[in-house]
């Protein structure tokens, strides 16, 4: 069943605020084995030019997949998340993620289209910090694979 | 932003040191409290073959969190990164075994762009297949 293509273009509410926190960057660093200074240790990211430590490029993706949820899970697009595969993921930012950020999301249907029986869409999540700033853009692509027949 | 590489030593073709990343079942756990993502196809067998897979498999966003380690290592500063983007083309297999799996990322300079900034074309390969597909990475030197 193709989505309607009619929500191409719709945004959706910004989300409450997220804090970023020293420790889950930390946790976050652990998980993916990294062992960069400047996401644990304040000093280091100081001497990069950071005013805390940073956040590794894809933790926001934690933050804006979350948000992205209120276009997954919007009973009137009807998007099968069952049948959902990650297809592509890109980030453009202005600055990174850093500890103690409140950031915000508003989520975008960018486009959708119909490919061989699958449902592919495109979302598009623009982060802003408590100023009203942009941090950071994430761009995420899901396909939602055909139903087998029968 | 302070990164360690200088943009006039560096030229297209240039390449940056690869890395091979582990990745076992314990990883997949780990990174699945810490993002979050705790879809059963990362850390359970038997649903992951119900739904057509061969095995477990990584979380895409690790593979695309590791693969920019790379570039992060290479220049230093985390915060250089201006662009990141890629495609998941083929999934990472991670066994239940002492191994896992490995990633084997390498890296070289695509383009001098404006601004003292390059692009870094990524390869990812796991098990002799291409994990990651237009995997680009655009960062900021000194």
């Amino acid at each position: 069943m193709a989505l309607d293509q009619s929500f191409v273009g719709r945004s959706y509410p910004p989300t409450d605020p997220y804090e970023v926190g020293r420790e889950k960057i930390r946790e976050f660093a652990e998980a993916v084995g990294d062992p960069n200074p400047a996401y644990t240790d304040a000093e280091a990211a100081k001497a990069f030019g950071h005013s805390d430590v940073i956040a590794p490029p894809t933790f926001v993706f934690t933050i804006t997949f979350k948000a992205a949820g209120q276009v997954i899970q919007d009973p009137q697009l009807g998007l099968d998340y069952s049948r959902v595969v990650h297809g592509d993921q890109k980030f453009a930012y202005t600055r990174p993620v850093r500890a103690g950020d409140r950031l915000t999301v508003t989520s975008t249907i960018e486009a959708i289209k119909s490919l061989a029986g699958n449902d592919i869409l495109d979302i598009r999540g623009e982060v802003h910090d408590e100023a009203g700033e942009h941090v950071v853009t994430a761009w995420t692509k899901l396909v939602a694979r055909a139903a087998e027949e029968g | 932003m302070t990164a360690k590489i200088a943009y006039e030593d560096v030229e297209v073709g240039t390449e940056l040191p690869a890395q091979a990343f582990p990745v076992t079942r314990a990883t997949l756990v780990q990174y699945a409290g810490a993002s979050g993502d705790f879809n059963p196809i990362h850390w359970n067998e038997k649903f992951a073959v119900e739904v057509g897979l061969p095995d477990v498999i990584a979380h895409g966003m690790f593979t695309m969190a590791e693969a920019i380690r790379v570039v992060t290592d290479w220049v230093g500063d985390p915060g250089a990164v201006v662009e990141y983007g890629v495609r998941f083309t083929k999934p990472v297999v991670v066994p239940n075994d002492d191994t896992g799996a490995t990633i084997d990322v390498s890296a070289k300079v695509g383009a001098k762009l404006d601004d003292n900034t390059v692009r870094v074309d990524l390869t990812a390969m796991s098990a002799g297949q291409k994990v990651l597909g237009m995997s680009r990475a655009v960062v900021r030197l000194a």
